[in-house]
Protein backbone atom coordinates (compact mmCIF):
# COMPACT_ATOMS: atom_id res chain seq x y z
CA UNK A 1 0.00 0.00 0.00
CA UNK A 2 3.10 2.39 0.18
CA UNK A 3 2.36 3.57 -3.31
CA UNK A 4 -1.22 4.53 -2.32
CA UNK A 5 0.08 6.54 1.06
CA UNK A 6 2.75 7.71 -1.41
CA UNK A 7 0.38 8.56 -3.82
CA UNK A 8 -2.42 10.10 -1.44
CA UNK A 9 0.58 12.32 0.11
CA UNK A 10 1.92 13.83 -3.47
CA UNK A 11 0.96 17.59 -3.80
CA UNK A 12 -1.15 16.22 -6.80
CA UNK A 13 -2.64 13.60 -4.05
CA UNK A 14 -3.77 16.19 -1.33
CA UNK A 15 -5.44 18.54 -3.89
CA UNK A 16 -7.84 15.45 -4.92
CA UNK A 17 -8.46 15.33 -1.09
CA UNK A 18 -9.48 18.49 -0.92
CA UNK A 19 -11.57 18.34 -3.93
CA UNK A 20 -13.34 15.23 -3.53
CA UNK A 21 -13.91 16.04 0.11
CA UNK A 22 -14.89 19.86 -1.05
CA UNK A 23 -17.32 18.15 -3.57
CA UNK A 24 -18.66 16.14 -0.68
CA UNK A 25 -19.74 18.82 1.21
CA UNK A 26 -21.06 20.61 -2.06
CA UNK A 27 -23.72 18.31 -2.28
CA UNK A 28 -23.86 18.18 1.19
CA UNK A 29 -25.08 21.88 1.25
CA UNK A 30 -28.21 21.28 -1.35
CA UNK A 31 -29.52 18.53 0.95
CA UNK A 32 -28.90 20.55 3.79
CA UNK A 33 -31.06 23.74 2.74
CA UNK A 34 -33.73 21.30 0.88
CA UNK A 35 -34.55 20.42 4.44
CA UNK A 36 -34.15 23.54 6.18
CA UNK A 37 -36.29 25.40 3.89
CA UNK A 38 -39.05 23.74 5.75
CA UNK A 39 -38.23 26.03 8.40
CA UNK A 40 -39.97 28.83 6.34
CA UNK A 41 -43.06 26.84 6.65
CA UNK A 42 -45.89 28.15 8.57
CA UNK A 43 -46.78 25.29 10.74
CA UNK A 44 -45.93 25.79 14.08
CA UNK A 45 -42.85 23.46 13.16
CA UNK A 46 -44.31 20.22 12.31
CA UNK A 47 -42.78 19.65 8.70
CA UNK A 48 -39.57 20.66 10.09
CA UNK A 49 -40.04 18.78 13.73
CA UNK A 50 -40.80 15.50 12.34
CA UNK A 51 -37.88 15.72 9.27
CA UNK A 52 -35.47 16.59 11.68
CA UNK A 53 -36.26 13.16 13.40
CA UNK A 54 -36.36 11.37 10.50
CA UNK A 55 -33.03 13.03 9.95
CA UNK A 56 -31.63 12.08 13.30
CA UNK A 57 -33.31 8.07 13.54
CA UNK A 58 -33.23 7.08 10.29
CA UNK A 59 -30.12 4.66 10.06
CA UNK A 60 -28.55 5.50 6.21
CA UNK A 61 -29.10 9.20 7.04
CA UNK A 62 -27.22 8.16 10.51
CA UNK A 63 -24.45 6.10 8.90
CA UNK A 64 -24.06 9.21 5.71
CA UNK A 65 -23.52 12.23 8.78
CA UNK A 66 -20.92 9.72 9.96
CA UNK A 67 -19.13 10.41 6.65
CA UNK A 68 -20.48 13.79 6.75
CA UNK A 69 -18.22 14.66 10.08
CA UNK A 70 -15.26 12.56 8.76
CA UNK A 71 -15.10 14.65 5.73
CA UNK A 72 -15.35 18.03 7.23
CA UNK A 73 -12.33 17.04 9.58
CA UNK A 74 -10.79 15.64 6.48
CA UNK A 75 -10.83 18.66 4.73
CA UNK A 76 -10.10 20.72 7.39
CA UNK A 77 -6.88 18.81 8.29
CA UNK A 78 -5.83 18.49 4.67
CA UNK A 79 -6.40 21.90 3.90
CA UNK A 80 -4.40 23.39 7.09
CA UNK A 81 -1.61 21.03 5.90
CA UNK A 82 -1.47 22.04 2.24
CA UNK A 83 -2.18 25.97 3.46
CA UNK A 84 1.61 25.29 5.90
CA UNK A 85 3.04 23.44 3.12
CA UNK A 86 2.07 26.24 0.53
CA UNK A 87 3.22 29.41 2.86
CA UNK A 88 6.61 27.39 3.55
CA UNK A 89 7.38 26.91 -0.46
CA UNK A 90 6.49 30.25 -0.79
CA UNK A 91 8.86 31.52 1.81
CA UNK A 92 9.58 35.41 1.85
CA UNK A 93 6.79 37.76 0.08
CA UNK A 94 7.17 40.79 -2.62
CA UNK A 95 7.06 44.35 -1.56
CA UNK A 96 4.50 45.21 -3.72
CA UNK A 97 2.06 43.19 -3.79
CA UNK A 98 0.65 42.47 -7.37
CA UNK A 99 -2.57 43.07 -9.31
CA UNK A 100 -2.63 40.95 -11.96
CA UNK A 101 -6.24 39.18 -13.03
CA UNK A 102 -5.70 36.25 -10.65
CA UNK A 103 -8.97 35.02 -8.14
CA UNK A 104 -9.17 37.35 -4.98
CA UNK A 105 -10.85 34.45 -3.29
CA UNK A 106 -8.59 31.90 -4.84
CA UNK A 107 -5.62 33.01 -2.84
CA UNK A 108 -7.48 33.54 1.17
CA UNK A 109 -8.86 29.80 0.80
CA UNK A 110 -7.42 28.99 4.09
CA UNK A 111 -8.72 32.02 5.73
CA UNK A 112 -12.51 31.73 4.34
CA UNK A 113 -11.85 28.10 5.67
CA UNK A 114 -10.80 28.54 9.28
CA UNK A 115 -13.92 31.29 9.54
CA UNK A 116 -16.13 28.49 8.22
CA UNK A 117 -15.09 26.02 10.62
CA UNK A 118 -15.84 29.01 13.32
CA UNK A 119 -19.06 29.73 12.13
CA UNK A 120 -19.85 25.81 11.86
CA UNK A 121 -18.48 25.48 15.67
CA UNK A 122 -21.41 28.00 16.61
CA UNK A 123 -23.76 26.93 14.32
CA UNK A 124 -23.38 23.28 15.57
CA UNK A 125 -23.50 23.90 18.97
CA UNK A 126 -26.43 25.86 19.01
CA UNK A 127 -28.39 22.95 17.41
CA UNK A 128 -26.72 19.89 16.73
CA UNK A 129 -25.15 19.93 20.16
CA UNK A 130 -28.36 20.73 21.82
CA UNK A 131 -30.18 18.23 20.05
CA UNK A 132 -28.50 15.18 20.78
CA UNK A 133 -26.89 15.70 23.83
CA UNK A 134 -28.98 18.02 25.92
CA UNK A 135 -32.51 18.05 27.46
CA UNK A 136 -33.20 21.63 26.54
CA UNK A 137 -35.36 20.94 24.16
CA UNK A 138 -39.37 20.45 24.13
CA UNK A 139 -41.26 17.74 23.35
CA UNK A 140 -44.24 18.38 20.87
CA UNK A 141 -46.68 16.26 19.32
CA UNK A 142 -48.63 16.57 16.13
CA UNK A 143 -52.06 14.94 14.52
CA UNK A 144 -50.94 11.88 12.75
CA UNK A 145 -48.02 11.54 13.99
CA UNK A 146 -48.31 8.79 17.02
CA UNK A 147 -44.87 9.76 18.98
CA UNK A 148 -43.58 12.65 20.32
CA UNK A 149 -40.54 14.51 18.51
CA UNK A 150 -38.07 17.03 19.72
CA UNK A 151 -38.92 21.02 18.83
CA UNK A 152 -35.97 21.83 17.54
CA UNK A 153 -37.98 24.37 15.49
CA UNK A 154 -38.60 26.52 18.63
CA UNK A 155 -35.03 26.29 19.33
CA UNK A 156 -34.20 27.69 16.27
CA UNK A 157 -36.85 30.63 16.10
CA UNK A 158 -35.74 31.95 19.28
CA UNK A 159 -31.97 31.63 18.55
CA UNK A 160 -32.62 33.87 15.62
CA UNK A 161 -34.19 36.56 17.60
CA UNK A 162 -30.92 37.64 19.11
CA UNK A 163 -30.04 39.85 16.33
CA UNK A 164 -26.14 38.83 17.12
CA UNK A 165 -26.24 35.56 16.16
CA UNK A 166 -28.69 36.57 12.72
CA UNK A 167 -25.14 39.00 12.39
CA UNK A 168 -23.37 36.08 12.66
CA UNK A 169 -24.80 33.81 10.32
CA UNK A 170 -25.20 36.57 7.59
CA UNK A 171 -21.19 37.16 7.91
CA UNK A 172 -21.29 32.82 7.92
CA UNK A 173 -22.75 32.65 4.87
CA UNK A 174 -20.84 35.66 3.06
CA UNK A 175 -17.87 33.81 3.71
CA UNK A 176 -19.26 30.70 2.85
CA UNK A 177 -20.28 32.51 -0.76
CA UNK A 178 -16.72 33.38 -1.10
CA UNK A 179 -15.69 30.16 -0.44
CA UNK A 180 -17.31 28.52 -2.98
CA UNK A 181 -16.71 31.42 -5.83
CA UNK A 182 -13.39 29.77 -6.10
CA UNK A 183 -13.84 25.99 -4.62
CA UNK A 184 -16.55 24.76 -6.99
CA UNK A 185 -14.75 25.04 -10.37
CA UNK A 186 -11.57 24.40 -8.70
CA UNK A 187 -12.62 21.34 -7.15
CA UNK A 188 -12.87 20.09 -11.16
CA UNK A 189 -9.62 22.00 -12.22
CA UNK A 190 -7.43 19.70 -9.66
CA UNK A 191 -9.67 16.30 -10.76
CA UNK A 192 -8.12 16.60 -14.15
CA UNK A 193 -12.17 18.50 -15.34
CA UNK A 194 -11.06 20.96 -17.84
CA UNK A 195 -12.69 21.41 -21.32
CA UNK A 196 -13.19 23.81 -23.77
CA UNK A 197 -17.23 23.08 -24.03
CA UNK A 198 -17.93 22.04 -20.26
CA UNK A 199 -15.95 24.23 -18.11
CA UNK A 200 -17.39 27.79 -18.92
CA UNK A 201 -20.84 26.17 -17.46
CA UNK A 202 -18.92 24.63 -14.89
CA UNK A 203 -17.58 28.02 -13.73
CA UNK A 204 -21.23 29.61 -14.51
CA UNK A 205 -22.62 26.96 -12.11
CA UNK A 206 -20.36 27.38 -9.56
CA UNK A 207 -20.81 30.87 -9.87
CA UNK A 208 -24.76 30.86 -9.38
CA UNK A 209 -24.30 27.98 -6.63
CA UNK A 210 -22.13 30.50 -4.31
CA UNK A 211 -24.63 33.17 -4.67
CA UNK A 212 -28.03 31.11 -4.40
CA UNK A 213 -27.38 28.36 -1.28
CA UNK A 214 -25.86 31.11 0.69
CA UNK A 215 -28.76 33.20 -0.02
CA UNK A 216 -31.10 30.54 0.52
CA UNK A 217 -29.36 30.01 3.65
CA UNK A 218 -29.72 33.73 5.01
CA UNK A 219 -33.20 33.87 4.39
CA UNK A 220 -33.93 31.27 7.48
CA UNK A 221 -32.45 33.77 10.05
CA UNK A 222 -33.53 36.59 8.22
CA UNK A 223 -37.28 35.57 8.11
CA UNK A 224 -37.09 34.22 11.68
CA UNK A 225 -36.12 37.27 13.12
CA UNK A 226 -38.40 40.33 10.70
CA UNK A 227 -41.43 37.82 11.63
CA UNK A 228 -40.99 38.82 15.22
CA UNK B 1 13.37 59.96 -18.43
CA UNK B 2 14.05 60.24 -14.71
CA UNK B 3 13.01 56.86 -12.75
CA UNK B 4 13.61 56.16 -9.28
CA UNK B 5 14.56 52.23 -8.97
CA UNK B 6 14.08 50.28 -5.79
CA UNK B 7 16.36 47.14 -6.29
CA UNK B 8 16.75 44.00 -3.95
CA UNK B 9 20.21 43.74 -3.36
CA UNK B 10 21.58 40.57 -1.47
CA UNK B 11 24.89 38.26 -1.71
CA UNK B 12 23.67 34.73 -1.06
CA UNK B 13 20.86 32.44 -0.22
CA UNK B 14 21.20 33.21 3.46
CA UNK B 15 22.10 36.23 3.62
CA UNK B 16 19.93 38.86 4.69
CA UNK B 17 18.82 41.14 1.35
CA UNK B 18 17.62 44.81 1.40
CA UNK B 19 16.57 47.22 -0.99
CA UNK B 20 18.25 50.26 -2.50
CA UNK B 21 17.26 53.08 -4.55
CA UNK B 22 18.94 54.50 -7.43
CA UNK B 23 18.11 56.80 -9.90
CA UNK B 24 18.75 56.82 -13.67
CA UNK B 25 17.76 58.75 -16.86
CA UNK B 26 16.65 56.01 -19.01
CA UNK B 27 15.21 56.40 -22.77
CA UNK B 28 11.72 55.62 -23.47
CA UNK B 29 12.71 53.37 -26.76
CA UNK B 30 15.41 51.52 -24.37
CA UNK B 31 14.55 48.09 -23.23
CA UNK B 32 14.38 47.50 -19.31
CA UNK B 33 17.43 45.01 -19.69
CA UNK B 34 19.06 48.06 -21.57
CA UNK B 35 18.07 50.34 -18.63
CA UNK B 36 19.74 48.26 -16.04
CA UNK B 37 22.96 47.90 -18.13
CA UNK B 38 22.96 52.32 -17.75
CA UNK B 39 22.40 51.75 -13.95
CA UNK B 40 25.46 49.70 -13.94
CA UNK B 41 27.62 50.94 -15.82
CA UNK B 42 26.87 54.17 -13.81
CA UNK B 43 27.57 52.14 -10.83
CA UNK B 44 30.75 50.73 -12.06
CA UNK B 45 32.06 54.05 -12.84
CA UNK B 46 31.37 55.16 -9.13
CA UNK B 47 33.50 51.73 -8.56
CA UNK B 48 30.07 50.08 -6.89
CA UNK B 49 29.53 46.54 -7.81
CA UNK B 50 27.07 46.24 -10.13
CA UNK B 51 23.38 44.81 -9.50
CA UNK B 52 23.55 41.02 -10.52
CA UNK B 53 21.07 40.10 -12.93
CA UNK B 54 20.69 37.01 -15.35
CA UNK B 55 20.29 37.70 -19.12
CA UNK B 56 21.44 35.86 -22.29
CA UNK B 57 19.62 36.16 -25.64
CA UNK B 58 17.14 39.38 -25.04
CA UNK B 59 14.65 38.08 -27.61
CA UNK B 60 12.26 36.16 -24.99
CA UNK B 61 13.26 32.96 -25.89
CA UNK B 62 15.81 31.96 -22.81
CA UNK B 63 14.32 32.74 -19.95
CA UNK B 64 16.84 34.61 -18.20
CA UNK B 65 16.36 38.02 -17.72
CA UNK B 66 14.17 37.30 -14.79
CA UNK B 67 12.98 39.99 -12.33
CA UNK B 68 9.48 41.08 -10.72
CA UNK B 69 8.66 44.73 -11.85
CA UNK B 70 6.62 46.29 -9.39
CA UNK B 71 5.04 43.54 -8.03
CA UNK B 72 4.65 41.04 -11.29
CA UNK B 73 7.33 38.77 -12.87
CA UNK B 74 8.31 40.20 -16.27
CA UNK B 75 6.52 43.89 -15.68
CA UNK B 76 3.05 44.98 -16.28
CA UNK B 77 3.07 43.52 -19.95
CA UNK B 78 1.30 40.33 -20.57
CA UNK B 79 2.99 38.07 -22.36
CA UNK B 80 6.57 39.47 -22.72
CA UNK B 81 9.72 38.69 -21.20
CA UNK B 82 11.40 41.55 -19.39
CA UNK B 83 13.67 41.70 -22.33
CA UNK B 84 11.07 42.53 -24.37
CA UNK B 85 9.54 45.36 -21.85
CA UNK B 86 10.05 48.63 -22.91
CA UNK B 87 10.17 51.77 -21.17
CA UNK B 88 7.68 53.94 -22.98
CA UNK B 89 5.12 51.81 -20.80
CA UNK B 90 6.40 53.55 -17.34
CA UNK B 91 6.49 57.78 -16.83
CA UNK B 92 8.81 59.88 -16.54
CA UNK B 93 9.70 60.11 -12.67
CA UNK B 94 7.92 56.76 -11.87
CA UNK B 95 9.28 54.67 -8.93
CA UNK B 96 9.44 50.80 -10.37
CA UNK B 97 10.08 47.97 -7.43
CA UNK B 98 12.73 45.31 -8.84
CA UNK B 99 12.87 41.99 -6.89
CA UNK B 100 14.33 38.33 -7.64
CA UNK B 101 11.79 35.35 -8.06
CA UNK B 102 10.80 34.41 -4.49
CA UNK B 103 9.91 31.06 -3.83
CA UNK B 104 11.88 28.59 -1.64
CA UNK B 105 12.97 26.07 -4.37
CA UNK B 106 14.56 29.13 -6.17
CA UNK B 107 17.66 30.49 -3.60
CA UNK B 108 18.71 33.19 -4.44
CA UNK B 109 22.68 33.69 -5.61
CA UNK B 110 23.35 37.38 -5.70
CA UNK B 111 20.84 40.51 -5.56
CA UNK B 112 18.20 39.21 -8.87
CA UNK B 113 19.65 36.39 -9.85
CA UNK B 114 18.13 32.98 -8.62
CA UNK B 115 19.05 29.09 -8.64
CA UNK B 116 16.48 27.40 -11.07
CA UNK B 117 18.87 24.35 -10.87
CA UNK B 118 15.37 22.64 -9.63
CA UNK B 119 13.52 23.16 -12.57
CA UNK B 120 17.02 20.87 -14.30
CA UNK B 121 16.22 17.89 -12.08
CA UNK B 122 12.41 18.10 -12.85
CA UNK B 123 14.01 17.53 -16.69
CA UNK B 124 16.27 14.89 -15.92
CA UNK B 125 13.67 13.01 -14.10
CA UNK B 126 11.77 12.39 -16.91
CA UNK B 127 11.58 15.37 -19.35
CA UNK B 128 13.00 13.54 -22.39
CA UNK B 129 12.55 11.26 -25.02
CA UNK B 130 14.70 8.18 -24.65
CA UNK B 131 14.09 6.48 -28.02
CA UNK B 132 16.99 7.27 -30.72
CA UNK B 133 15.40 8.86 -33.22
CA UNK B 134 17.92 9.22 -35.45
CA UNK B 135 18.19 11.48 -38.63
CA UNK B 136 15.10 13.98 -38.45
CA UNK B 137 12.30 12.25 -40.87
CA UNK B 138 10.09 13.88 -43.16
CA UNK B 139 7.59 15.97 -41.79
CA UNK B 140 4.93 14.66 -42.90
CA UNK B 141 5.70 10.47 -42.32
CA UNK B 142 4.39 10.65 -38.96
CA UNK B 143 0.47 11.83 -39.25
CA UNK B 144 -0.31 14.31 -36.39
CA UNK B 145 -3.92 15.98 -35.98
CA UNK B 146 -3.40 19.89 -36.96
CA UNK B 147 -5.20 20.78 -32.95
CA UNK B 148 -2.63 18.50 -31.13
CA UNK B 149 0.30 19.80 -32.61
CA UNK B 150 -1.11 23.19 -32.27
CA UNK B 151 -1.54 21.98 -28.29
CA UNK B 152 1.48 19.92 -28.21
CA UNK B 153 3.56 23.83 -29.45
CA UNK B 154 1.77 25.83 -27.35
CA UNK B 155 2.59 23.68 -24.74
CA UNK B 156 6.37 23.12 -26.22
CA UNK B 157 6.72 27.76 -25.69
CA UNK B 158 7.73 27.02 -21.70
CA UNK B 159 11.13 29.00 -21.80
CA UNK B 160 11.34 27.29 -18.17
CA UNK B 161 11.98 31.04 -16.95
CA UNK B 162 10.01 30.22 -13.62
CA UNK B 163 7.51 33.27 -14.10
CA UNK B 164 4.89 30.51 -12.74
CA UNK B 165 6.44 29.87 -9.72
CA UNK B 166 7.43 32.96 -8.93
CA UNK B 167 3.72 34.27 -9.59
CA UNK B 168 2.08 31.74 -7.53
CA UNK B 169 1.60 31.89 -3.70
CA UNK B 170 2.65 29.11 -3.62
CA UNK B 171 5.36 28.51 -4.81
CA UNK B 172 4.28 25.88 -7.26
CA UNK B 173 5.69 24.72 -9.97
CA UNK B 174 2.72 22.97 -11.75
CA UNK B 175 3.07 24.89 -15.11
CA UNK B 176 6.14 24.68 -15.72
CA UNK B 177 6.21 20.65 -15.34
CA UNK B 178 2.49 20.48 -16.54
CA UNK B 179 4.08 22.17 -19.95
CA UNK B 180 6.75 19.99 -20.02
CA UNK B 181 4.59 17.00 -19.73
CA UNK B 182 1.70 18.35 -22.18
CA UNK B 183 4.36 19.13 -25.26
CA UNK B 184 6.06 15.41 -24.96
CA UNK B 185 3.30 13.66 -24.36
CA UNK B 186 1.09 15.02 -26.46
CA UNK B 187 3.19 13.67 -29.54
CA UNK B 188 3.68 10.18 -30.17
CA UNK B 189 7.68 10.44 -29.85
CA UNK B 190 6.52 10.99 -26.68
CA UNK B 191 3.76 9.52 -25.66
CA UNK B 192 5.32 5.97 -25.39
CA UNK B 193 7.05 7.01 -22.27
CA UNK B 194 4.02 9.51 -21.17
CA UNK B 195 2.60 7.46 -18.25
CA UNK B 196 6.08 7.18 -16.49
CA UNK B 197 7.57 10.57 -17.29
CA UNK B 198 4.65 11.98 -15.43
CA UNK B 199 5.16 9.78 -12.08
CA UNK B 200 8.99 10.64 -12.30
CA UNK B 201 8.35 14.25 -12.73
CA UNK B 202 5.53 15.05 -10.48
CA UNK B 203 7.82 12.86 -7.83
CA UNK B 204 10.46 15.27 -8.36
CA UNK B 205 8.49 18.32 -8.24
CA UNK B 206 7.32 17.34 -4.83
CA UNK B 207 10.59 16.60 -4.00
CA UNK B 208 11.94 19.96 -4.65
CA UNK B 209 9.82 21.18 -2.36
CA UNK B 210 7.75 23.46 -4.44
CA UNK B 211 4.05 24.53 -3.00
CA UNK B 212 0.52 22.69 -4.62
CA UNK B 213 -1.83 24.58 -6.94
CA UNK B 214 -4.75 26.21 -5.43
CA UNK B 215 -5.75 27.26 -8.74
CA UNK B 216 -5.40 30.73 -8.54
CA UNK B 217 -4.67 30.96 -12.36
CA UNK B 218 -1.88 33.52 -11.14
CA UNK B 219 1.11 31.58 -13.06
CA UNK B 220 -1.04 32.11 -16.08
CA UNK B 221 -1.62 35.52 -16.04
CA UNK B 222 2.21 36.38 -15.76
CA UNK B 223 3.56 33.43 -17.72
CA UNK B 224 5.16 35.40 -20.56
CA UNK B 225 4.47 32.42 -23.26
CA UNK B 226 1.02 33.05 -21.97
CA UNK B 227 0.38 29.14 -21.21
CA UNK B 228 -2.92 27.95 -20.44
CA UNK B 229 -3.78 26.22 -16.70
CA UNK B 230 -5.47 23.50 -19.13
CA UNK B 231 -1.69 21.83 -19.25
CA UNK B 232 -2.30 21.29 -15.14
CA UNK B 233 -5.53 19.58 -15.30
CA UNK B 234 -4.22 17.71 -17.89
CA UNK B 235 -1.07 16.80 -16.13
CA UNK B 236 -3.69 16.10 -12.81
CA UNK B 237 -5.16 13.54 -15.07
CA UNK B 238 -2.60 11.85 -16.60
CA UNK B 239 -0.78 11.67 -12.61
CA UNK B 240 -3.68 10.18 -11.31
CA UNK B 241 -4.28 7.57 -14.61
CA UNK B 242 -1.16 6.98 -14.19
CA UNK B 243 -0.74 6.36 -10.24
CA UNK B 244 -4.16 4.26 -10.34
CA UNK B 245 -4.53 2.64 -13.78
CA UNK B 246 -0.81 1.87 -14.98
CA UNK B 247 1.38 -1.52 -13.40
CA UNK B 248 4.21 0.94 -12.42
Amino acid sequence: MSWFLKFLTSSIGQKLIMSLTGLFLITFLVVHLAGNLQLLANDQGESFNTYAYFMTNNPFIKTTSYGLYFFILLHTIQGIALAIKNRGAKGSKYAVSSNAKTSSSGTKMALLGTLILAFLCIHMGDFWFKMKFTDTLAMVSYDGVDMQVKDLYSRVSLAFSNPILVVVYVIGQIVLAMHLWHGFQSAFQTLGLNHRKYTPAIHFLGKAYAILIPLGFVIIPLAHFFSK
Amino acid sequence: MKLTLKVWRQNGANEPGRFETHQVEADEHMSFLEMMDVLNEGLLAEKKTPIAFEHDCREGICGSCNMVINGRPHGPNSGTTTCQLHMRYFKDGETITIEPWRAKSFPIIKDLVVDRTSFDRIIQAGGYISVNTGQAQDGNSIAIEKDLAGQAFDAATCIGCGACVAACPNGSAMLFTAAKIAHLGLLPQGEVEHKTRVQSMVNQMDEEGFGACSNTAACEADCPKEISITNIAMMNRAYMGSVLGSQK
